[in-house]
């Protein structure tokens, strides 16, 4: 049995890419080992890359191909070897603030019962979830075969068994697509992709790899109206929709198939961060975070997809770290200064921005700021102002919601400026 | 083996019959169609305990209904189960209307219903600040209440097996025979043999008493569509919502929910397929349309699933009687139908008892100990169950938290779990807000183990409704 102390530095809240790279951040910034808990819900590290079986991971990171438990692997193993103490099937259910600025977290195991452990600080690294039917209220009957994408993911590939024969996808998340191409490979019939937006929300190498070169149709501007099937999944129908995105009448198709596979967005699992009174953005619904990925809660950080749902692995392992080292500084040093915060606007066609605030005393020499847009937009410029006055301009022959976006600031351009806010924008 | 009476149908009805009937002696039985108990109209319904002012004066309806109500309490606490007394409100959007409001609350005085007030909009803002804009006075029954008609239903069933009554479930009736002793009721693969039937068949019990009966039934199923809410808007309204029938028609309720969810619907509508339980966009759209008059900012964005159910309507009131010499109608029971169980449960029982002289039984056990919802312990107790029986440390379902040790008592019980659906109904596993995206997985494992059976076997529900449809086999990425 693990015994797990009462006290920590660090608590981390979840074993996939963002704890396992926020773990390693921490030691590396010089918090003990022994100071660090990782804590995963699942049996083992690495969260939901061990279903994602296949490549594409790791190319920024480690200039190869690798596939999702590969991915993790790389980080696991450097976790061992750092020796920084995890605990698996472990469950957090509590989260609250203590005395002196302590977090109280309430644990359950099967193998520790239940337990409050202290922290100085914690990462909030619990990853997303994916939107459910209910969620799209499609009409019809509510049979067995509708399944969430990730969901039948992890029954082909952690369990082997198929989730059905005969397939249509809603989405184009970029599970979806995955699952496209890995159904069809099981020997599936992967029908129709259809997106309701009229551009996809997945990758565009995953739509040429997962539809294209499988010859799956993809439907842009087509929703799912109705299920069919009692029991099982019979059929469904699908509708152009218009503008506002609204079914057309008449546009009706209908699909034989056994299987409704629903792609349809990724949402930040923040129901402990909401309990603790962490605030959270209603666009990324993550937290609202500052240049060092902490929340309005003192001393509680967040990354990876619980803070805003990323594109790629890379970019999570690459926030987690940032966020990891943050907060061994914070449980070293107390309180980060917060005056001259400079507000980060996100303006025409930028979504948001990760982080929302900076306080250039507390930056690194450079700051990644991450963003996603609203749209597909062609030939335009990401333009960064300060205070009204223009400092850079990026020409971007493709922006698109399916990919994160960034821009580096420098410590030096902000530090002792007397600046007050930032937008970042999209230009003709 | 010859039974002394057969009940035909577990849905909330039967099973409350049947746990009635068990406080007699004699052998009882109930069939069931389907694959678990609570799988039709007692499923999909608004949990709503009625007040009782609804119903016309001197029907069954309005008996029942406002017996049922004050007994559901004590029944409440004998098989374990959550039970609030939330209060409701009748909504009346404008004075033209307040004489029928005056009307119904009459009609609730006259039916027995307790502590019946009429508030100026004032008064009702006061309890509720989120009321529509629209609402000019409000019908106030404290006594209204809100019930899990999964966790009645079953633990009802469950004591009545507790009991001696046999349930044999996946037996439909298909076809009645009229003998010298009372009854052979013909089912897929047995015959069963009876002295008395009563028939709680639901949507069905049309068939079952044609079947017997020489003047003939007809149930219309009314459909009703519902949206059910994440947990985190279950606080839009203490009280359930009803609407008085506007222009727009027949009104719908907003409901908090016993597991603190919110609750839309149901809309009405005739239909005649009697497994037609598919939810619709006009009737989906409809839902929002008028809890919009209720209150403000509906949170359509926070919904977590859309369902629906039908009631078994017949026009007129409940009918309960000897319908045909030892043949025992309790049909066309539609709402307040869950609310009106306990008191048809004994009303039945005792006319059944009554027409063969049953005994009591001395050894009756009407305490029914429910699933011990972990979460919902203390710190101290949770630690001292999970020292107990560590898969109570497991949790299976993140939304709901839900531990292993919860859905192994939902399998291994009277009755217990054997498809998705059944560990949903005792547990909650697959009701949040993820809808079961990430426990199903692991809820099928579980099953899967437990009940020695393939994983590619286990059901959603019924026979047809395979979850995984075999091993994949090729590879490849």
């Amino acid at each position: 049995m693990f015994n797990l102390k009462e006290n920590y530095d660090i608590a981390i809240i979840g074993g996939g890419p963002a704890g396992l790279a926020a773990a390693i951040g921490a030691n590396e910034a010089g918090t003990d080992k022994e100071d660090i808990l990782v804590i995963e819900r699942d049996v083992k590290l690495g969260g939901i890359l061990n279903q994602c079986i296949h490549n594409g991971f790791g190319l920024h990171t480690f200039k190869e191909e690798l596939t999702g438990p590969e991915y993790a692997g790389r980080f696991i193993d450097k976790l061992l070897a750092l020796q920084i103490p995890y605990v698996l099937d472990t469950m957090v259910v509590d989260i609250a603030e203590g005395e002196n600025g302590l977090k109280l977290i309430t644990v359950i195991s099967k193998e520790n019962g239940l337990k409050v452990i202290k922290a100085k600080a914690v990462v909030l690294s619990m990853g997303c979830r994916e939107r459910s039917r209910g969620a799209l209220n499609i009409p019809g009957f509510r049979p067995a075969g509708v399944f969430s994408a990730g969901t039948a993911q992890r029954l082909v590939n952690i369990e082997s068994y198929m989730p059905g024969k005969e397939v249509v996808i809603l989405g184009s998340g970029d599970i979806g697509l995955i699952m496209a191409r890995r159904l069809t490979l099981e020997g599936a019939k992967v029908k129709v992709v259809a997106e309701l937006q009229p551009y996809s929300g997945g990758l565009k190498r995953n739509i040429v790899q997962c539809l294209d070169d499988y010859g799956i149709p993809l439907k842009l501007s087509h929703t799912v109206t109705r299920i069919d099937g009692k029991d099982r999944v019979e059929g469904v129908e699908i509708s152009q929709v218009d503008e506002r995105l609204k079914p057309i009448k008449g546009t009706e198709e209908y699909y034989k198939c056994d299987t409704l596979l629903l792609s349809v967005g990724l949402i930040p699992e923040n129901e402990l961060s909401d309990s603790l009174g962490v605030k959270l953005s209603p666009i990324t619904s993550g937290p609202v975070v500052n240049e060092s990925l902490e929340t309005n809660i003192e001393g509680v950080f967040a990354c990876g997809n619980v803070l805003h749902v990323h594109d790629l692995v890379d970019f999570v392992s690459e926030e987690a770290k940032e966020a990891g080292k943050n907060a061994s500084k914070f449980a070293k040093f107390g309180k980060t200064n917060e005056e001259n915060v400079i507000a980060l606007i996100p303006e025409n066609g930028v979504r948001y921005t990760v982080p929302s605030t900076i306080c250039p005393e507390n930056m690194n020499d450079t700051l990644t700021v991450r963003f996603r847009v609203a749209n597909v937009f062609k030939n335009k410029y990401v333009s960064v102002y300060f205070d009204g006055e223009r400092v850079k301009r990026t020409k971007k022959l493709i922006l698109a919601p399916g990919e994160m976006e960034s821009v580096v600031l420098k410590k030096e351009d902000l530090l002792n400026k007397g600046i007050k806010n930032i937008k970042i924008t999209l230009e003709d | 083996m010859l039974y002394d009476v057969l009940i035909i149908g577990g849905g909330v009805i039967g099973s409350a019959i049947a746990r009635e009937l068990a406080r007699y002696e004699g052998n009882f039985c109930l069939i069931e169609k389907n694959e678990d108990v609570c799988t039709g109209t007692s499923k999909a319904n608004s949990a709503i305990v009625h007040a009782g002012f609804d119903a016309k004066n001197g029907t069954l309806m309005a008996e029942m209904n406002v017996k049922g109500n004050e007994m559901m309490g004590e029944v409440a606490k004998e098989l374990d189960i959550p039970f609030r007394r939330n209060g409701a409100f009748v909504l009346c959007f404008d004075n033209k209307d307040l004489n029928s409001l005056q009307d119904l609350y009459q009609r609730g005085i006259n039916n027995g219903v307790k502590d019946l007030q009429i508030l100026t909009r004032e008064e009702a803002l006061n309890l509720e600040p989120n009321l529509g804009d629209s609402v000019v006075a409000a019908l106030y029954a404290p006594t209204s209440g809100i019930i899990c008609p999964f966790a009645l239903t079953i633990a009802l069933a469950e004591n009545a097996a507790d009991n001696g009554v046999e349930f044999k479930l996946n037996t439909p009736c298909e076809k009645i025979e009229k003998t010298d002793f009372g009854f052979r009721v013909y089912s897929k693969n047995e015959v069963i043999e009876t002295k008395a039937i009563v028939n709680a068949a639901g949507v069905y019990a049309d068939e079952i008493h044609n079947m017997v009966c020489d003047n003939k039934l007809k149930i219309t199923p009314r459909k009703g569509e519902y949206i059910l809410c994440d947990k985190k808007v279950g606080k839009l309204c203490e009280r359930t919502l009803f609407q008085l029938p506007t222009k727009l028609g027949k009104g719908i309720l907003v409901s908090p929910t016993i597991h603190g969810n919110l609750i839309l619907g149901p809309t009405a509508l005739d239909i005649e397929d009697k497994e037609g339980i598919d939810t619709t966009r006009e009737g989906l759209d409809d839902v929002i349309a008028k809890a919009s008059l209720s209150v403000k900012n509906v949170p359509v964005r926070s919904a977590i699933t859309s369902f629906s159910g039908l009631r078994a309507h017949i026009n007129h009131d409940f009918i309960l009687e000897e319908s045909a010499d030892n043949f025992f109608d309790a049909t066309g029971i539609e709402s307040p139908g869950l609310s009106s169980a306990p008191a048809i449960g004994i009303y039945m029982a005792e006319m059944v008892a009554k027409k063969f002289s049953f005994n009591k039984k001395a050894d009756f056990n009407p305490v029914r100990k429910g699933i011990v919802h972990a979460s919902e312990l203390s710190n101290e107790e949770r630690a001292a169950l999970i020292e107990k029986d560590p898969a109570y440390g497991r949790i299976i379902c993140r939304c709901e938290m839900i531990s292993e040790g919860e859905i192994l008592a939902s399998i291994h019980r009277t009755l217990g779990a054997t498809t998705l659906d059944g560990v949903k109904r005792r547990t909650r596993a697959g009701m949040g807000r993820c809808q079961a995206g990430f426990c199903s997985p692991k809820v099928m494992e579980i099953l899967s183990r437990e009940l020695n059976i393939p994983l590619d076997e286990i059901k959603k529900n019924g026979e047809n409704s395979s979850v995984a449809v075999g091993k994949a086999t090729k590879g490849g990425i």
